[in-house]
């Protein structure tokens, strides 16, 4: 016993070396030594800033920058130009003095269209990678966890059942919805009394049929993200814009529903590792339920990879965003974002050139930072790719 | 040890056949009160799919009717080589995975077709310690985190009593309770083993599955570690099934030794007994493995030819025909029971039983 104890202590006192940093102060060193990830992480940060000041800027009933305001007697001024100040009523003069980046063919401040644009832009990147995050957490959590359970026929019967009710009476014909439904319900009930009466009896032998293995959650849920990839997205948003009504809500919505593949793939492939894990059988050794095993042990050590493809996702989702606006299909006027911005200047790129070139260069930048703090990002989050020190 | 020496003339003493079933059955030794945990019969079969239907094709036995008994605070050592069905064995009794044969008793209640819901109150029993002591914390948990989660989830203390009862199980495992605001990362691998080996006791179990404890740690730490495990056993009243591949390590901690192959036990008896007198050829084989520290000391190495043969679909008759030096026409043939050779001492060959 005695000999035991010096043994431990013996192992306490050896000293655990160089470790004692915290894990977020080693984060930030290594971000700092990263200096392309470090000028992305800054760039983003001016940009959020910018996108709130300019929420706050750009609307209310009296804004400090009007981005709708019309003065036809001063279209494509270029930037840093004075306001013509006899023409012009009190509260028409730009608070910053001059046109900070020109005016357009209405006369509208482009700094402030710009302003407003931002925070567009960044709701629809943060809002769409947010609901591709989450559906793709949730998609792919399903599917690295419970991903070897078997579909029986009974369920797909039931869902087809109960989609048919709900499509037809969400399309008008309610009563006949409503019917189906019930039958869906009933045919729920029933196999289950079937089955918890007389699991045993031979009459219900051809019950077994129902309970057919088809084939494994994981298998349907990778097969469907494989589909979805197939379609070129940009031209699937296209076309689920067109048939919208146009609002800012659906680009978020339908930009989200449209990227969470790459999400999904990532976090089925961490679950399926993570499930292995010692740490995870020892939890369930303990008794810990599937929700707190999920959220606990395998969300918090499978998100790391999930966020560095968000911030990347956000630079494309931002992109895509303009596009659609640029075609116009995007965020209807008079509210302005970067892309219609652009798209509006397009037709005077030789005689006002800033009209494209402003809201390209700040799409440019934008993505390119977030670009680079994804990049950055992998790289310190991925210890194989660190520079040893 | 040494001290059935007078056993080793067992190839002109033939010792009794005592064959209760068939092939596979037979007690290792009567239900008694003493035994915390019985596994009778256990099978565990994966099946092997293939094409694009994902049609069974085949089954890996990963263990194949497989008797075992704990005493009550008895360590049962179970080795064999890599793939022979240990670690899964480890789960089948903490049910992480349902068996698909066979009865596992613990304390005389048949735990075998508990759901994870009934299994539930049982949880705080058993609990497992794993070979790896990286990959056996969470990385995004503080260890203080780990030990109480078990406390936790079982609603075992309140929240004060919860945190004391953290600090007590550090200062068992020999790890300062200060440490307990700190993330894995911070430790070394012997501290990080004595971290989950807390774990394992924060519920107060009776039975503990060492599953390779000590095979991933240094030779130094694995004598503090086994020390522990003895003393914490002395202290608490525990019992152990201790899984490895290294017999030094088992010899040493263990009361009786099973050895598997393929999914199967192929010799079960005492420590000493095993080690003085093994019986079924691929035991001595392993037991002539071991590396001898004393040069004057040399014995014939009577390495085994070939590797495991993979568990998937094996041929019939006994699993070792493949690598046994002395197989015969019957040994391909007929499955091979398991004779009681001595006290408590039994081997699946029946060449060395003299069946």
């Amino acid at each position: 016993m005695e000999n035991n104890k010096s043994n431990i202590d013996m192992e306490l006192e050896t000293p655990v070396v160089g470790q004692v940093k915290s894990r977020k102060r080693e984060l930030l060193r290594l971000l700092k030594e990263n200096k392309l990830a470090f000028i992305g992480l800054i760039i983003f940060v001016i940009f959020f800033i910018t996108a709130l000041l300019g929420l706050l800027l750009t609307s209310g009933k009296e804004p400090v920058f009007d981005p709708s305001m019309v003065r036809l007697q001063e279209k494509l001024l270029p930037p840093l130009a004075s306001p013509h100040l006899e023409s012009l009523r009190p509260h028409e003069v730009p608070k910053t003095g001059v046109y900070v980046f020109g005016t357009d063919d209405l006369g509208r401040d482009v700094f402030a269209r710009m302003l407003q644009g931002a925070w567009v832009s960044l709701t629809v990147g943060f809002v769409a990678v947010g609901i591709a995050v989450l559906v793709g957490l949730f998609m792919g959590g399903i599917a690295g966890y419970f991903g070897q359970k078997y579909i029986g026929l009974d369920h797909i019967i039931v869902v087809l059942l109960f989609s048919t009710g709900a499509t037809l009476s969400l399309t008008g014909k309610s009563f006949t919805g409503f019917i189906v439904i019930v039958i869906d319900l009933a045919f729920v009930f029933s196999l289950a009394l079937i089955r918890w009466k007389s699991r045993k009896s031979r009459y219900f032998k051809w019950l077994d049929l129902l309970r057919k293995k088809t084939l494994s959650i994981d298998t349907l849920i990778m097969r469907v993200v494989d589909i979805m990839l197939c379609f070129p997205s940009f031209f699937l948003i296209l076309t689920v814009v067109a048939l919208l009504p146009a609002s800012i809500y659906n680009i978020m919505i339908v930009i989200g529903l449209t990227s969470w593949m790459g999400t999904t793939r990532f976090v089925r492939a961490e679950f399926l590792s993570l499930r292995e894990q010692d740490f995870v059988t020892a939890a369930r050794a303990l008794g810990v339920n599937d929700y707190r095993i999920i959220f606990r042990h395998m969300i918090p050590n499978a998100i790391a990879p999930v966020l560095v493809s968000a911030t990347i996702g956000i630079a494309t989702a931002i992109l895509t965003e303009a596009g659609l606006s640029f075609l116009g299909f995007g965020v209807p006027p008079p509210n302005a974002t970067w892309g219609n911005i652009l798209s509006d200047g397009k037709r005077f790129i030789f005689d006002a050139p800033w009209l494209t070139f402003i809201p390209g260069f700040a799409i440019l930048l934008v993505v390119l930072s977030f670009n680079l703090f994804g990049e950055g990002l992998r790289d310190i989050m991925n210890p194989k790719l660190r520079e040893r020190h | 040890m040494g001290i059935l020496a007078d056993v080793r003339l067992f190839m002109i003493k033939k010792p009794e056949k005592v064959e209760i079933e068939n092939c596979t059955m037979i007690s290792t030794s009567p239900l008694s009160n003493q035994d915390i945990l019985r596994v009778e019969g256990l099978k565990k079969y994966f099946p092997v799919r293939r094409g694009f239907f994902q049609n069974v094709i085949g089954w890996i036995k990963a263990v194949d009717g497989v008797e075992l008994s704990i005493g009550r605070h008895k360590t049962l050592g179970l080795v064999g080589e890599s793939g022979c069905g240990k670690s899964t064995i480890g789960q089948l009794i903490l049910k992480l995975i349902d068996p698909d044969g066979g009865r596992i008793m613990y304390r005389d209640k048949e735990i075998t077709r508990l759901s994870q819901g009934e299994i539930k109150p049982l949880r705080k029993e058993m609990q497992i310690i794993f070979q790896d002591p990286f990959g056996s914390l969470n990385p995004r948990m503080t260890v203080g985190q780990s030990i109480d989660e078990g406390l936790r989830v079982l609603h075992m203390k309140g929240h004060n009593e919860r945190s004391e009862r953290v600090e007590e199980l550090m200062q068992m495992v020999g790890i300062s309770p200060g440490a307990a605001d700190r993330y894995p990362h911070e430790f070394s691998g012997g501290q990080r083993q004595r971290i989950g080996i807390a774990r394992a006791l924060s519920v107060e179990p009776s039975l503990i599955i060492c599953d390779e404890p000590v095979s991933a740690l240094d030779v130094s730490i694995r004598s503090q570690i086994i020390n522990l495990l003895k003393e914490l056993q002395d202290s608490l009243g525990l019992s152990y099934l201790f899984i490895s591949h290294d017999l030094t390590v088992v010899g040493y901690i263990s009361d009786s030794i099973a050895v598997m192959y393929l999914g199967q036990i192929m010799e079960y008896g005492p420590a000493g007994v095993l080690y003085d007198n093994p019986l079924h050829p691929y035991t001595v084989a392993l037991l002539s493995a071991i590396p001898e520290p004393d040069p004057d000391d040399r014995r014939e190495l009577k390495a085994l030819k070939g590797e495991v043969p993979s568990p998937f679909n094996p041929p019939p008759g006994c699993k070792f025909q493949g690598r046994c030096p002395f197989v015969e026409k019957r040994c391909r043939e007929e499955d091979v029971a398991f004779y009681q050779v001595g006290d408590g001492h039994a081997v699946r060959c029946w060449k060395v039983a003299g069946g």
